[in-house]
């Protein structure tokens, strides 16, 4: 196995295209090390970008937020800016392991491992983010929701790596939030979830929606169904139903020891309704 | 296999050494640096008695490869006292009897001066949560719970006195 530790995207991307064997992107390392000691994984090349500046840090820009691919999640709660505008995606971020972990793991780790129950994904789908995505053939954004394909699997292509994470500027009366079940207080693998981003008009209707479930289908699963069940509304009760209800409809999960199919499916219910009247309270609404 | 040359520094001291691409951090620690504070409970994230600190972030070893070491500065276990002086945080795990087998307690030891280098006055629920990274099969926590609420005291004291002759000082 070789070690590579490029400054420039442009040489990982090279080293990842031209890699004969398996060729490994190395960001907090809190997926790929343990795969790799378990021997799921056998790498014979691994591309460390925390030494690419374009990875190193958060730009507040014209059109919102650059999350660069090494910004672990201890330092995305240090950004005050980060965390006003988008609280439900650094929240989502701040759940996944202890501190320990926090401070290596990275959103676009937690997105390119492509576990459907990775907790920053469903809050970076509803927020509408997107990967910024370097390759041999130049560079692409896509829409969060369009790398992870199946569990472990991504649509990215040989060579082709994330360079950052872009976030929207929150739009006025906007409000995002997230939340997961498990068993214990810390340190679990969520066994539902949810993400859910709304924006009020003027008179404190839901405008907008996305409403997002985590840990019920192969990917993390964006429910259109459940977006229009509050479009409209002020969150009443009855659009608080129709939203479980929709969300209900949308779980494919499975059965496991975590958690059975019908606990999953009313638990997803249950999550999005939370999730929605703390991310209404955060767009202003009462 | 090529082997990985890395200049770093560990607990203040320039340190340099050749390991494997794929070892990792802990393992370099332990066998080629002889620093055998951090422990391997599991290899996997999960129990934190691997804990150090690379350029103040704190960190598990066992998840950090070697050659990531480069240019940083890492902190360890062997590195908390201050000579003979120890440091507030092992005086009161002693004091509290917060170990028994103590394979967790360099770990903890290391967590917990995180925390009180962020915050030198957490609640006892921060505290717990902030040690939610490390595992102890002897303890049941309340001890260390203690300890550190007890030290973090301590440190707030001695921040008192240093503040009080800066301010005469002057
Ligand atoms: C103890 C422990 C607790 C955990 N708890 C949680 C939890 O609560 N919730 C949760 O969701 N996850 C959890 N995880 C899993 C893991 O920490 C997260 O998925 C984390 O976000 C991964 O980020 P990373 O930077 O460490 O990824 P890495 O391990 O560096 O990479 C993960 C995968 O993505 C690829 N990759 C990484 N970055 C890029 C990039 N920029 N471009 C292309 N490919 C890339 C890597 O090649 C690898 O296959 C936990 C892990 C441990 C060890
Ligand atoms: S040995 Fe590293 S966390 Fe357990
Ligand atoms: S003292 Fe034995 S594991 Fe903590």
């Amino acid at each position: 196995m070789r070690y590579e530790a490029p400054t420039t995207t442009r040489e990982a991307v090279s080293l990842m295209a031209k890699a004969k064997g398996k060729a490994f992107v190395l960001a907090g390392g809190t997926d790929l090390l343990v795969r790799m000691k378990s021997g799921v994984i056998e790498p014979d090349l691994i591309v460390d970008i925390k030494r690419i500046e374009a990875t190193q840090s958060i730009k507040q820009t014209a059109g919102g937020f650059r999350i660069g691919a090494a910004v672990s999640g201890a330092a995305m709660a240090k950004s005050a800016a980060l965390c006003k505008a988008w609280p439900g995606v650094v929240e989502a971020a701040n759940l996944i392991g202890s501190d320990q972990i926090q401070g290596r793991c990275t959103i676009a780790g937690n997105l390119c491992n492509a576990s459907p129950a990775a907790d920053s994904v469903p809050a970076m789908v509803a927020a509408g983010a997107k990967a910024v995505v370097v390759g041999p053939k130049g560079r692409r954004t896509v829409a969060v929701e369009k790398i992870a394909t199946a569990p472990g699997k991504t649509s990215l292509a040989k060579g082709e790596i994330v360079e950052a994470i872009t976030l929207p500027k929150r739009p006025a009366k906007t409000g995002d939030a997230y939340l997961r079940f498990i068993p214990r207080s810390e340190m679990d693998i969520a066994v539902v979830s949810a993400g859910v981003c709304l924006t009020l008009n003027a008179k404190g209707e839901i405008s907008k929606a996305r409403v997002v479930l985590g840990a019920v289908a192969a990917t993390v699963v964006l429910v259109p169904q459940a977006a229009k069940a509050i479009i409209g509304s002020r969150l009443d009760d009855d659009a608080l139903a129709e939203l479980a209800a929709a969300c209900g409809k949308a779980c494919k999960p499975i059965n496991d020891m975590r958690g059975t199919i019908e606990f999953r499916t009313d638990v997803a219910g249950v999550l999005a309704r939370r999730a929605a009247k703390i991310a209404y309270q955060r767009a202003g609404g009462k | 296999m090529a082997s990985v040359h890395v200049a770093t520094t560990v607990n203040g001291d320039v340190t340099e050494f050749v390991c494997q691409p794929g070892e990792t951090l802990l393992d370099v620690l332990r066998n080629r640096l002889g620093l055998t504070g951090a422990k391997e409970g599991c290899g996997t994230g999960d129990c934190g008695a691997c804990s150090v600190t690379v350029d103040g972030q704190l960190v598990c070893s066992c998840l950090v490869l070697g050659a990531e070491a480069e240019g940083r500065k890492i902190g360890t276990i062997e590195g908390l006292a201050d000579g003979d002086t120890l440091h507030p945080l092992q005086t009161q795990f002693i004091n509290h009897a917060a170990l028994q087998c103590g394979i967790c307690t360099p770990g903890f030891l290391v967590a917990a001066k995180a925390l009180l280098d962020r915050n030198s006055s957490p609640t006892e629920e921060e505290v717990r949560f902030a040690l939610a990274g490390n595992l102890c099969r002897c303890t049941g926590y309340d001890k260390i719970v203690r300890a550190v609420n007890a030290a973090a005291k301590d440190v707030r004291k001695q921040q008192a006195r240093v503040k009080k002759a800066a301010g005469k000082r002057r």
